[in-house]
């Protein structure tokens, strides 16, 4: 074949995102934020929206989201994403931003400002990646680590009488009246991807409306601290991870008001 | 205009006439007539967005977001709410954002009392949060100062990249004096190409961050930091010299304590005693060659203050042993009279101390 022949049966069937920027990720093979995050990036490029999308990286293992996802981004103090997001819609109600956080970030440290920001029905995206265990300290207990899972910091498993339980923060947010958007996904299969990518484009699209916080919760895995492959890291996620966390919408708005 | 305003008003409606953003703040004494009177003012004004946070630790960090959009933001608090903003001011200072804290000063330590004090000097000119950070800190005087110090502190806050600090006390935000306010300015907004403002297609995206994970660029960014203190140092200092002209003794004090401190000066010539007050305006930058510049002239200093002895150490940094240097401090809330500071100073003088 010479040339000419190759670049006539050239077709492009899948190409990267604009958005989503052509660095290296530290994220380890097999890890949902990788995924999750081009999904982001894939939705603010099919809406068109670069220019008018800001987002907030919290403290965590997506401490460098704003490496990979080329819209203007802040960092935030850890567990304070939504505070700052807050900051920022409050003096740009027209832009479009959005927090990208873990459970560790969202459900423990920050859980105040999580609880708060929704409660006050801030006109924001909250992204919020729930893989039971904090990843870049390395496997410690996390809020949402499920009962009897070990980490290093439950070495013997999740001892609930003493350890507490699971918190199911997303639950929670969506009895608040001011969350307009509340759904739990995942992105360990590729239907479970599209799904996914189709609630982050719907949390950003209701954010014109200014109806309140959209929450999407993306149940997700970590292979190393869970210490697995990752294809028997998602079958775990599959057998353990999901009957607790169950997929689909807590909150949808009222499709007449859509 | 002139108006006769609590100290905590004039802050407010100084903020307003500033063209501020927006401000973020949770109620605490001696300073919730901040938040009040804005939530009265500020949004039918001039659109400024007033928002009461969950907590003070919320508030600095809706700061630290609004802040790196390059809007003009600030928050006040009191000495608690200030000592939970402390993680909250170290990244602002770290990420080089403009914005404006005011700490209406209580007694401490711990929930300590209500009553005005200045025992948050050390944590606002020596860091306060983690890391090697400097606050740009103004302290004022009198209400007028509440006022025109703001409008300062957003000039000082932008030309620098750096979060300024107007360290009051609660003596000074509820009493009431007159006030002449500056003209009502525009609520404008400048693109600044560091801020988010959403990534236009001809540009990288901006971040703003504190987070450098290398060594070498963190260090780089420290020295960075230093260079802009230096310079700060070399441009910012400002300060207040009363009486000092043929004065034997200077009394140095900061706020409040230095206009109690002018009375017990008065006092003490009237007694023949030849007393001066030097007031720091500027607490970082630290006037120390202003001090400096009277070791050779006076026989010696009292420093005066409403804590356990703070600015006093800077004093002696300052005049590095060429003089002596006596302190005279009250403590949890109380304010000391001017007579109380006069017999310090005689008592010192009697001892062969100054």
């Amino acid at each position: 074949m010479n040339v000419e022949t190759l670049d006539t049966i050239k077709t492009v069937v899948f190409e990267k995102t604009e958005s989503l920027l052509d660095v290296e990720m530290h994220y380890c093979p097999g890890c949902g934020h990788s995924v999750t995050h081009r999904l982001i990036a894939e939705v603010i490029d099919e809406l068109g929206i670069v220019e008018e999308t800001i987002g907030v990286a919290p403290v965590g293992c997506s401490v460098f989201a704003y490496n990979y996802i080329g819209v203007d981004f802040s960092e935030a103090a850890h567990g304070r994403a939504s505070a700052a997001a807050t900051g920022i819609k409050r003096v740009f109600p027209e832009k479009y931003v959005f927090s990208y956080q873990g459970d560790g970030d969202l459900a423990a440290i920050g859980t105040g400002e999580t609880i708060h920001t929704c409660n006050r029905g801030e006109n924001i995206l909250i992204i919020f990646i729930n893989n039971g265990i904090y990843g870049m300290t390395g496997g410690q207990m996390a809020p949402t680590t499920l009962p009897n899972m070990k980490s290093t910091t439950s070495p013997f498993g999740r001892d609930t009488k003493s350890m507490g339980y699971p918190l199911k923060i997303t639950d929670l947010v969506a009895q608040l009246p001011g969350t307009y958007y509340v759904t739990r996904q995942s992105v360990h299969k590729p239907l479970n991807v599209r799904r996914a990518k189709k609630a982050i484009q719907k949390g950003f699209e209701y954010q014109k409306l200014n109806k309140g916080t959209c929450f999407i919760e993306i149940v997700s895995n970590c292979p190393s601290n869970w210490k697995m492959t990752p294809v028997e890291s998602n079958k775990w996620l599959d057998e353990n991870m999901l009957p607790f966390y169950p997929l689909g919408d807590l909150k949808v708005p009222n499709e007449k008001e859509v | 205009m002139i108006k006769l305003m609590k100290g905590n008003e004039a802050l407010a409606e100084a903020a307003i006439r500033a063209g501020a953003d927006a401000y973020f703040g949770y109620p605490i004494t001696p300073q919730s007539e901040v938040l009040e009177y804005l939530s009265r003012e500020a949004e039918k004004r001039t659109g400024m967005v007033v928002l009461q946070a969950e907590s003070e630790v919320a508030s600095i960090n809706m700061v630290y977001g609004a802040a790196g959009t390059g809007k003009k933001v600030w928050t006040s608090s009191s000495s608690p709410g200030i000592s939970l903003m402390q993680e909250g001011i170290s990244y602002i200072a770290s990420a080089e954002l403009p914005c404006l804290i005011v700490n209406v000063q209580r007694g401490g330590p711990g929930l300590g009392t209500i009553q005005p004090a200045q025992s948050d000097y050390f944590q606002s000119v020596k860091g306060g949060g983690h890391g090697d950070y400097r606050l740009i800190v103004l302290a004022p005087a009198s209400v007028q100062e509440m006022s025109d110090f703001v409008k300062l502190s957003f000039e000082l806050a932008f030309k620098y990249r750096n979060p300024v600090m107007i360290l009051s006390d609660g003596a000074l935000g509820q009493m009431m004096e007159k006030v002449e306010f500056f003209e009502q300015q525009e609520r404008k907004f400048d693109k600044l190409d560091w801020a988010l403002v959403g990534k236009p297609k001809n540009r990288a995206h901006n971040v703003i961050t504190s987070l450098h994970i290398k060594p070498d660029k963190m260090e780089e960014i420290n020295i960075h930091l230093q260079k802009k203190y230096k310079l700060i140092e070399e441009n910012e200092i400002r300060f207040e010299e009363i009486m000092c002209d043929d004065a034997d003794y200077i009394i140095t004090a900061f706020g409040l304590v230095a206009r109690i401190c002018t009375k017990a000066a008065e006092l003490a010539r009237e007694k023949g005693i030849k007393v001066g007050v030097f007031r720091p305006i500027s607490l970082f930058p630290f006037p120390s060659k202003q001090i400096d510049s009277y070791s050779k002239k006076i026989k010696g200093i009292l420093d005066v203050e409403m804590n356990a002895g703070q600015m006093v150490e800077d004093v002696k940094l300052s005049v590095n042993g060429k003089v002596p240097v006596e302190f005279y401090g009250r403590m949890g809330g109380i304010v000391p009279a001017p007579d109380e500071i006069l017999e310090a100073l005689e008592n010192y003088i009697a001892g062969g101390k100054l």
